[in-house]
């Protein structure tokens, strides 16, 4: 079978390039991938650029509430760290905790989606009333309230704000999932002798596979946003920087009403352009695997 | 058709199959009262209008759906419905649906496709080569060229063959095949019923072809059974049903066919609800025997509005459900 790999992996490749020249032609689809890319390089180098001396209280460089400078290009905060590393060294914990939550939160929706689009009868309607419960929640109220009780730490933050979204994947995922369930092949599939994991794992995940790809792309802006929320909120982990951290901070230092505006604005854009990031490379994504927003595969 | 007392491949006996109308409505009888028998290596045809119930009997005799009443016997032995009994059942009767292009997933390659039966019932030989010679077995020839297709880079004849080598390749008993060429142009469904024919003969494959095309019947099956609103109206082998047929039903069936002789009968009143079905026979408010006055003639008209029939016997021998053609009365 090695001939038979090898073409299989041509054709993986083929379509990888069919996906990626279909792509191309979004050019907000495009924009957002390099935005994505500039912070995730900034990201990784962060620990060669910046490292992590930058968020240590004791020896801060500067004195506290400096205005811009040379030295310090965003200037510095209230214990006279610089901010733009303060920056740099956030965008890991933003991005990590986003794509962590995404995850969690499609792999929930995308479970119980197909398992209800799968199995109908009561349990479905058990299922989606639950979901229904979680979708008319205030999704923050809910992440508050989880966040509260759990022990200050990341992990905490992750799956507060991952069982808190998963909803409308659920939702989207079962439409998706009746609609396949539907098709001819599941009949023939059963007339085969498969069972409901087989029809599960080898006909419906493959063909709401795009769809959940989109949707994890949408949900990650959804969570950086949340986990900001959070942070700000000062229900993140006090230990680590994120951008959220740094507003809530910037909130308690007095920082808006004495107009030191370095201190609020850059964290406030850093998080606006990157969860726009997502959202455009998530609806390009989007348009290209999904033919039913009209185009072709 | 000597082997009438053989016990058949696969029977059913008063297979009922009703679906729940709508809060309010009567429940629509799709099957009501079938009794039907397929021996080994036999293909028996089973015709009817759109509507009338065929699909749902042949879903049912596959254990797609659970019938209301009446059963199923494989090889002698009642159909159980627990899911390891029908997986062992599906192994040794398969399904060939109507659209080839939707009864395969469009991100399944011919290979998965073709291997899904193997891998869903676990076979320990060589898949590759169970595979290549279903494949070939349907036609697709060299096989390996196939293998990474998907079915969208394929003709619509290719796909149904792909569908066939997906059902061959558990060298499966029996084969349900619902409208299997309807999709599909001419010369394809030549080739296809040439391929159900060969197979056929070469393996003892025996065959439940449901179709509306009374040609097709024609050439392939050895035996038809009519049906008519959720029960068969007559049966009986293949030349005497189509060239001497006795039930009206049939009689008009065939005289719409293009280079059928004489004047076409058209069906009047309003088609068959599976949720109304008319008490008496179920074929009189269409009847055109009952409406030129032959069965008044005859003296059967009352018997034909009030008098039920019984359901036919699945056996071999030729059979008719209808009070104006039964032996001593009318024509």
């Amino acid at each position: 079978m090695t001939t038979a790999a090898a073409l299989t992996w041509q054709r993986r490749r083929e379509s990888a390039a069919r996906f990626w020249k279909q792509y191309r032609r979004h050019r907000a689809g495009l924009l957002g991938l390099a935005a994505l890319a500039l912070f995730v390089v900034i990201a990784l180098t962060a620990p060669l650029t910046v490292g992590s001396d930058v968020a240590s209280v004791t020896e801060a460089p500067g004195r506290p509430m400096e205005s811009p400078s040379a030295e310090f290009p965003l200037g510095t905060d209230r214990f006279g760290r610089d901010l733009l590393g303060l920056l740099v060294w956030g965008s890991r914990v933003s991005l990590l905790v986003g794509l962590l939550a995404a995850v969690l939160s499609v792999l929930i929706g995308g479970l119980v989606g197909i398992t209800a689009g799968h199995f109908r009868g009561p349990y479905a309607t058990v299922v989606m009333r639950v979901t229904d419960w979680f979708l008319v929640m205030p999704t923050l109220v809910l992440a508050i309230a989880l966040a509260t009780v759990m022990s200050r730490s990341l992990g905490t933050i992750v799956l507060a704000i991952g069982v808190t979204i998963w909803p409308t994947t659920a939702r989207l995922v079962r439409a998706q999932t009746l609609a396949v369930e539907s098709r001819p092949y599941i009949e023939r599939a059963k007339a085969l002798g498969g069972g409901h994991w087989h029809i599960m794992s080898r006909h419906v995940l493959p063909n709401v596979m795009p769809l959940i790809l989109a949707q994890t792309t949408l949900m990650i802006s959804t969570s950086i946003l949340s986990e900001a929320t959070l942070a700000f909120l000062g229900l993140g982990d006090p230990t680590v920087v994120s951008w959220g951290g740094m507003l809530q901070e910037a909130r308690e230092a007095g920082a808006v009403s004495s107009g030191d505006w370095w201190y609020l604005v850059p964290p406030g854009i850093a998080i606006a352009v990157v969860a726009l990031a997502f959202t455009l490379c998530g609806r390009a994504v989007e348009s290209v695997l999904n033919p039913r927003l009209g185009v072709g595969r | 058709m000597t082997a009438s007392t053989v016990t058949p491949l696969l029977s059913a006996q008063g297979l009922h199959v009703t679906f729940p109308g709508r809060p309010g409505a009567a429940p629509a009888r799709a099957v009501d009262g079938v009794d039907l028998g397929i021996r080994a290596g036999e293909i028996v045809a089973l015709v009817g209008e759109s509507g009338c119930g065929k699909t749902t009997l042949a879903r049912a005799l596959l254990g797609l759906v659970t019938p209301t009443a009446g059963r199923v016997d494989f090889a002698g032995k009642p159909l159980s419905y627990t899911s390891r009994d029908l997986k062992s059942y599906r192994r040794r009767v398969q399904l060939v649906l109507q659209d080839p292009s939707g009864s395969l997933n469009p991100r399944h390659t011919v290979y998965d496709a073709v291997a899904e039966g193997l891998r869903i019932h676990g076979y320990d030989g060589d898949e590759r080569k169970a595979v290549t010679q279903a494949l070939s077995q349907a036609g697709l020839r060299p096989p390996e060229r196939f293998f990474l297709r998907y079915p969208h880079e394929l003709s619509g004849g290719q796909r149904q063959r792909v569908v066939i080598a997906g059902a061959l390749v558990l060298n499966p008993e029996l084969i349900i095949a619902d409208e299997p060429v309807a999709s599909l142009d001419a010369s394809v469904r030549g080739e296809i019923l040439a391929l159900l024919l060969r197979l056929r003969d070469e393996l003892g494959l025996a065959a439940l072809v449901v179709t509306h095309d009374l040609g097709l019947a024609w050439n392939i099956a050895d035996r038809v059974a009519v049906m008519y609103l959720g029960r068969i109206v007559e049966t009986g082998a293949v030349e005497d049903v189509l060239t001497a047929p006795r039930h009206p039903y049939t009689q008009a069936l065939l005289s719409v066919v293009p280079e059928a002789p004489g004047t076409p009968v058209i069906l009047t009143g309003e088609p068959p609800d599976p949720a109304r079905i008319p008490s008496g026979c179920r074929f009189h408010a269409r009847c055109q025997i009952l409406a030129s006055g032959e069965a008044e003639r005859t003296g059967v008209a009352d018997a034909c509005r009030t008098r039920d029939l019984e359901v036919l016997g699945g056996g071999g021998g030729a059979q008719v459900a209808c009070h104006w053609a039964r032996p001593g009365v009318g024509a």
